[in-house]
């Protein structure tokens, strides 16, 4: 070991490579959606992106970060009630409104966090909630918005998107997937940097990863507000897409916590890939139950408390541990000169 | 004599939000659980009354001496079975399924009950009302619905500090090993508390069904009430929870007199206020 | 003098003990006589805490291993061991913060075991407890929090009293003052097994001595019969 050229430090292995080249072409082929789909599957899978979006970046702050927040609902709301003030009120293309609102919600997340982190554990999370109420009801506080009742996107700021509505659409569709990539690349890079391992330092011990030297604070805090801003920007797609909002809508504590929670339990939480498959599972349970209204609800909830009490690395982390084997590997593995691997 | 009244009805509504408070305060004490599903526990304990006051035809304050039980029994049983076993060092696992329990009350009782608010009627004596001074009277209702909750506090602060429960409850909390050392059962003394918690949740959720109309979906926001009462009190002080209860009950009683849209978001702000200017609470004991 | 031939009322037979995964006792058999002073000493890490902890159900065990008045108890819960009358002195005293003096003692005998130690018998072994009864247990010094642990554990009216290095961290002042009161306790028909590294209280205070190496019994036998050589040899393995 003596001679440090023989030895490589990679991410991948053979596995993960060619995992990772299906993914590619996976992605390809839904690039192409708007040229072998309707109306519906592009609007279904934009969904899609936007819960794996939402579920991603719950799952690195409760997974990896520890900051079990049940109030993310609001940067969605705060995202999508910003895209359509900028757009109404300013005028702003909703396609410039959209980065535009991720960027003034992170900015809205550092003095929240200054009050929210003065909770601990289980009242932190409940912290979150309060504050995800007072934006609700500030919102319906607005009459420049429509107050309690919301308000529709008026359809000059429509048309601005682009003249025609299937070139509309398959726009709306793209910018969907890119958030999607974008926010999961950007999370696998942010955990692959120092503050990854630092974040897995605090996860193993936070009096240890304190005294290596890591500010343990600050890291949260980063990761808290990185992921406010990526919250907000896909709830601000997502009622682009609906064209109209409301607080109730906005603020769902069903639609954008609950469900996200479940999908994250049910997928496996502190894994990458567990959003994407709790996503995955998550719509075909709702196209094929969704009839049962309540019902499927409760079902949901039953079978995340299952989940998280009988396999709580959820199914991600059966497959996982059954083939030892990763899409986006976050653990360094050490390549010696006779090709061995050690992690 | 206008704001002497709202701080009075804010004071006596206080007194429903310490009870929120309370139950969520002593199961945090004892396990350091936090119940996401308490207000959803409230909603249910009021539409359990319902339906006991509309089968049996008995007043709501009769109902209360099946009610309260029956909670009781709920607790036992779901702390025995389900809560017992998510305790330990990870956050997660009490949160979710606290949290997938909030959902599966909340839906359970939609389905059943649907989403039309309903109301229990108390007869006479939701009219009645007494005069404390010229000019200035309060509903019977209301008031001994804070003399219940005084009560209430009372009452559990002397469980916990004379009696042999409360001794079980507070060795527990403080060294869980050595006290099955004791021969006291962890997962016994666990249920005990949330037996407890939940038989104050009864009372609450009984005052909470005559006092206004409610829904299924009310619960989150009787959590957070009761919450925002535990927190602005300080940690682990009864008399404290007690005390935020009031502060809730009176920033809200302002802020809906002020503008009705206001009332909410009043007891919010002064719940941030708190946290932002004393994190502690205002009456903190570290331990109860 | 209690006689060793008697039916043991505590027997411990091959015991492995883990903790995790790491094993911390290989086979190891010992007994207990009615109001008999068992003492097991060790260097650190021999295993002594682990056969304790064993016994007291606070670490798995196989059922068969330990027996008690002839009932096998092993991986019993520890409440329920405890309700069968083996007290444990934890190491470090396992004192309640939130708890006064009185309620630290008074939680001893919630079990309501008849026998003869009742809050006022204590106060009278511990006079001192008696003037602090009300006092925050964290208030007192560290031999009188010892007092209190060893009166807690007598709250329960054990037959077989455990207790986990009393000595530790207390000036030897204290320490004799603490082991002039364990006659008092045997005399009452109580069995005692005292894990110590202060060796020489311990087997001047037991009448049996068990010397534990790197989890195995490496000596045993009464006290009197033992030369320091042979204890010596025992305790550090040379």
């Amino acid at each position: 070991m003596s001679d440090s050229k023989r030895v490589r430090v990679v991410f991948e292995s053979r596995a993960s490579r060619i995992a990772l080249v299906l993914f590619a072409l996976g992605v390809i082929a839904l690039a192409a959606a708007p040229y072998w789909g309707g109306r519906d599957d592009l609007q279904l899978l934009a969904e899609i992106y936007a819960y794996a979006a939402l579920a991603s970046l719950w799952n690195l702050l409760a997974g990896y970060a520890g900051l079990v927040s049940v109030g993310q609902q609001a940067y969605v709301g705060l995202g999508a009630y910003l895209l359509f003030a900028l757009a109404i009120l300013l005028g702003l293309s909703p396609l410039w409104a959209l980065p535009l609102a991720g960027i003034i919600s992170g900015l809205v997340a550092m003095p929240v966090a200054g009050l929210v982190f003065r909770l601990r554990g289980h009242y932190f999370a409940i912290g979150t909630w309060i504050v995800a109420e007072v934006f609700r009801l500030a919102a319906s506080q607005v009459s420049l918005l429509g107050g309690g009742s919301g308000t529709s996107l008026p359809a000059s700021m429509i048309i601005a998107i682009a003249p025609s509505r299937a070139l509309r659409d398959a726009v709306e569709y793209w910018v969907a997937l890119a958030l999607a990539l974008t926010i999961l690349v950007a999370i696998v890079l942010l955990l692959r940097s120092r503050y990854g391992l630092a974040l897995k330092a605090i996860r193993d011990s936070e009096v240890a990863a304190r005294c290596s030297g890591i500010d343990v604070m600050r890291t949260k805090v980063l990761v808290y507000i990185v992921t406010a801003c990526g919250t907000a920007m896909v709830g601000a797609l997502i009622f682009l897409q609906r064209l109209r909002i409301s607080p109730d809508a906005a603020f769902s504590v069903n639609d954008w916590t609950a469900f996200v929670i479940f999908i994250t339990v049910i997928g496996g939480i502190g894994r990458i890939e567990g959003p994407i498959i709790g996503t995955i599972i998550f719509f075909v349970l709702r196209q094929t139950l969704a009839d049962l209204g309540t019902l499927y609800l409760m079902m949901l909830g039953l079978v995340a408390i299952a989940v998280m009490l009988t396999a709580p690395k959820g199914v991600w982390g059966l497959i996982a541990e059954r083939f030892g084997f990763s899409v986006f590997p976050l653990e360094r593995r050490v390549i010696l000169d006779d090709g061995t691997a050690r992690k | 004599m206008d704001w002497i009244n709202v701080i009075i009805q804010g004071v006596l509504v206080g007194g429903l939000y310490a009870m929120f408070a309370a139950g969520l305060s002593l199961i945090f004490g004892v396990m350091r659980l936090v119940n996401i599903a308490h207000g959803d526990l409230i909603v249910l304990a009021a539409y359990l009354a319902l339906v006991i006051t509309q089968t049996l035809g008995i007043g709501p304050l009769t109902a209360l001496l099946i009610v309260v039980p029956a909670m009781a029994l709920i607790g036992y049983l779901l702390q025995r079975i389900l809560l017992n076993r998510t305790l330990g060092d990870d956050l997660l696992p009490p949160l979710l399924v606290t949290f997938g329990l909030s959902v599966i009350i909340q839906n359970g009782l939609l389905t059943v009950f649907t989403a039309d608010s309903v109301k229990l009627q108390a007869g006479a004596i939701e009219v009645d009302t007494v005069r404390l001074a010229e000019g200035i009277y309060v509903g019977v209702l209301p008031l001994l619905q804070f003399a219940v909750a005084v009560a209430v506090i009372g009452g559990l602060q002397f469980v916990f500090y004379r009696t042999a429960l409360g001794r079980a409850f507070r060795a527990t909390a403080d060294d869980p090993a050595v006290a099955q050392l004791m021969g006291l059962d962890n997962r016994h003394v666990f249920a005990l508390a949330m037996a407890l918690s939940l038989a104050v949740v009864a009372i609450a959720g009984v005052f909470l069904a005559v006092r206004a109309n409610f829904d299924p979906s009310q619960g989150p926001a009787r959590l957070i009430f009761g919450f925002e009462a535990v927190i602005v009190g300080g940690l682990g002080s009864l008399w404290g929870t007690l005390a935020g209860g009031l502060i809730l009950g009176v920033a809200q009683a302002i802020g809906a007199h002020l503008n009705p849209g206001w009332q909410i978001l009043a007891g919010h702000i002064a719940f941030l206020i708190v946290l932002a200017v004393r994190p502690q609470g205002l009456f903190p004991k570290v331990r109860m | 003098m209690p006689d060793p031939s008697a039916a043991p009322l505590l027997a411990v037979r091959g015991l492995d003990a883990f903790y995790g995964d790491i094993q911390a006792l290989f086979g190891v058999s010992m007994q207990v006589a009615p109001g008999e002073a068992v003492a097991v000493i060790g260097a650190n890490g021999a295993g002594k805490s682990a056969l304790l902890k064993s016994i007291a159900g606070l670490l798995r065990a196989p059922r068969d291993a330990i027996v008690c008045e002839g009932e096998p108890i092993g991986g019993m819960a520890a409440f329920a061991v405890a309700a069968r009358g083996i007290a444990l002195v934890p190491e470090g005293r396992g004192l309640f913060p939130s708890l006064s003096v009185e309620e630290n003692l008074m939680i001893g005998g919630q079990l309501k075991r008849a026998g003869p130690w009742s809050l006022q018998r204590v106060f009278e072994l511990f006079p001192v407890l008696a003037e602090r009864r009300n006092l925050p247990s964290t208030a007192l010094s560290g031999g009188q929090q010892q007092m209190v642990a060893l009166g807690r554990a007598l709250m329960a009216n054990p037959k077989l009293l455990l207790c986990d290095e009393i000595s530790l961290g207390l000036a030897p002042i204290v320490v004799r003052d603490i082991y002039a009161r364990l006659p008092a306790i045997l005399a009452q028909g109580t069995s005692i097994i005292l894990v110590e590294q202060d060796i020489v209280q311990a087997l001047k205070a037991a009448q049996r001595v068990y010397c534990l190496q790197e989890g195995r019994v490496a000596l045993e036998g009464a006290t009197k019969a033992l030369t320091r050589e042979q204890i010596a040899a025992a305790y550090f393995g040379v």
